[in-house]
């Protein structure tokens, strides 16, 4: 599948407490409400230039800090349809693929701010439209392929039952 | 091949013979989640149509980060968390009984050469036990919760070797901001530590959490310590499990080696808006302070709260400073009381918080003001950390941060040693 939209560029060490800060994330399990704080704290205006299927692309570590799964799910809710970054803190890659929001590790120093992006998922391939190039994203671990392809954990294990080897 | 000690403890949950590199599914021991991520567990378990927690006796969930609750929908969210560890029949750890990862210490629920996941970021602090245990998501927890294992990926180690005695008004907390200036926010990240030498040997097991705890701001899954006769002694009372610590082998192959020697060390201070942006304390003194904090799962044990005591006694709280005191769990509390110290507090005008989590995540019990400076002995110093994205936290020592507060602005402690 491929996916289109306009990149939003951060910094490195994004971490989670910007993504959706503590005050907000312990009052409600209501995401689309979470979604219309995301970043709030690093970019006020992010959310109403967000549109919906757009890309975040941060530097490395992104989403260090805190285990909170509201991370990835309140950018999901906001429309974010996927985050690159040239790494990702491990808990947050393991909840943004749990969740069915694609984390593509891959080098983000050639796009810029607003950028038109387009996604192959399958290839994990991204052109930059503006200028033409490409790059290619890290490849998932079997595990991760499988849970992403089945849109999230939840689903996988009501599928399977519980977690399988190969 | 050698085995370092996150191989050993993944192979023997996992029936297999685990290597860095390897994906395996693994038997854990226990886990945990807190009031900012068990709600979302609970869905997330409810929508993998789970109908019975496998192992009810490994599990608890923890009300600490904002309790007792402020607001009516966070009470909602706790009554939630009640429901569903009553309904499945396993621990809740209620208002008052303190941050859930010294709970679990103090309960002896996470032991050396155990697998330990927690719905919290510093689940790694039990590392300083030897444990395996890391932080997961919510959604992670549920597939614990529903099947009793959780899938991992076995990590590589980085070896962290401390020597040196630490100079007076110098501290285990000293030490864990000093390596995470100098590894940085991401420099262990996918890695385990193994973090030993005769200064750790040394160190007490409350100074050794502290340091396990600060694991994950350098990005580690784990910051695991070898056992010793001080961390069998600390499991006396606690369990009637036969603790089964794991070492690691002599040819156990490392992707880093790190060795630090503290024996000229001065006490650190992590400035404004990251954990790894650490100098000494001479770089920042002087700086005002609106407030304090001592506590939190990072340095609210009773060596913390001891140092400080020693250092407020007799003394007060500079006008238009507020210190915030924060056991870390009801055990500690009652130490606390015991010793006198919760009086010395009182007396030097601090305030005292009930056990738990306090203001460090910003949801209540002392949110700054627009501007102001806090000094903290917590583990993060993101901006808006503390509910104020206009306040700017410092991090450091109990010591540091004790002195601090008398003076009103950030002050070397070691005055305080001489």
């Amino acid at each position: 599948m491929v996916i289109k939209g306009k990149a939003h560029r951060f910094s490195d060490d994004v971490n989670t407490d910007y993504i959706i800060s503590g005050r907000y994330k312990f009052k409600t399990l209501d995401m689309n409400e979470l979604g219309r704080h995301v970043m709030e704290d690093l970019d006020p205006g992010f959310h109403a230039r967000l549109e919906k299927g757009d890309f975040l692309v941060a530097g490395k570590n992104f989403g260090c800090g805190s285990s909170r799964e509201q991370a990835p799910l309140a950018l999901k809710a906001a429309g974010v349809a996927a985050v690159l970054a040239e790494s990702f803190a491990r808990i947050y890659f393991r909840n943004s693929i749990n969740n069915g929001l694609p984390a593509l590790v891959c080098d983000t120093s050639q796009i810029a701010d607003g950028d038109q992006l387009e996604i192959d998922l399958e290839s994990g391939t991204i052109s930059d439209v503006a200028s033409g190039a490409t790059v290619e994203s890290s490849p998932l671990s079997g595990v991760m392929v499988d849970i992403l392809s089945e849109g999230g954990l939840v689903e996988y294990i009501k599928k399977h039952g519980g977690l399988v080897t190969e | 091949m050698g085995k370092t000690i996150s191989e050993k403890i993944l192979s023997a949950h996992s029936g297999r013979d685990a290597c860095a590199g390897d994906i395996v599914i693994a038997e854990l021991d226990f886990m945990m989640a807190q009031d900012g991520t068990a709600p979302l567990s609970i869905r997330s378990f409810e929508g993998m149509e789970g109908t019975a927690v496998a192992h009810p006796e490994r599990a608890a969930f923890f009300i600490d980060h904002s309790a007792p609750s402020p607001l009516r929908a966070v009470s909602d969210l706790h009554d939630l968390m009640r429901a569903f560890a009553s309904k499945y029949g396993f621990e809740l750890s209620d208002v008052g009984e303190g941050v859930c990862h010294q709970v679990m210490l103090d309960r002896g629920h996470a032991l050396p050469g155990g697998l330990v996941i927690g719905a919290d970021s510093h689940t790694c602090t039990y590392g300083a036990v030897n444990a395996f245990s890391t932080g997961v998501g919510s959604t992670d927890l549920a597939a614990g919760l529903l099947s009793g294992s959780l899938w991992f990926r076995v990590p590589e180690t980085m070896k962290v070797t401390v020597s040196g005695a630490l100079r007076p008004g110098v501290f285990a907390k000293d030490i864990a901001l000093m390596m995470v200036g100098d590894i940085t926010a991401d420099g262990a990240t996918y890695h385990a530590l193994e973090i030993g030498g005769e200064t750790i040997s040394a160190m007490e097991l409350d100074g050794r959490m502290t340091i396990s705890n600060l694991a994950v701001e350098m990005g580690a899954k784990a910051g695991l310590m070898e056992a010793d006769d001080k961390t069998l002694a600390f499991f006396r009372g606690r369990t009637d499990a036969a603790l089964k610590p794991v070492s690691p082998d002599p040819d156990a192959k490392y992707i880093e080696v790190v060795e630090f020697d503290v024996s000229d060390l001065v006490p650190q201070v992590a400035s404004p808006h990251t954990v790894d942006n650490v100098g000494a304390v001479g770089e920042v003194e002087g700086t005002p302070v609106a407030e304090g904090l001592i506590g939190t799962c990072t340095n609210g044990r009773p060596d913390d709260l001891r140092v400080a005591a020693r250092i407020v006694e007799g003394g007060k709280v500079a006008p238009g400073v507020r210190l915030i005191v924060a056991p870390a769990s009801r055990e500690v509390m009652l130490r606390a009381l015991a010793e006198g110290l919760i009086e010395v507090f009182v007396e030097a005008g601090a305030v005292v918080v009930p056990p738990g989590c306090a203001c460090c995540v910003g949801t209540h019990q002392g949110v700054p003001g627009d501007g102001e400076n806090v000094i903290s002995t917590a583990n993060r110093n993101f901006k808006g950390r503390m509910g104020n994205p206009e306040a700017f936290i410092y991090l450091a020592s109990p010591a540091t941060v004790a002195a601090s507060c008398l003076e009103g602005r950030i002050t070397d402690p070691r005055r305080h040693f001489d």
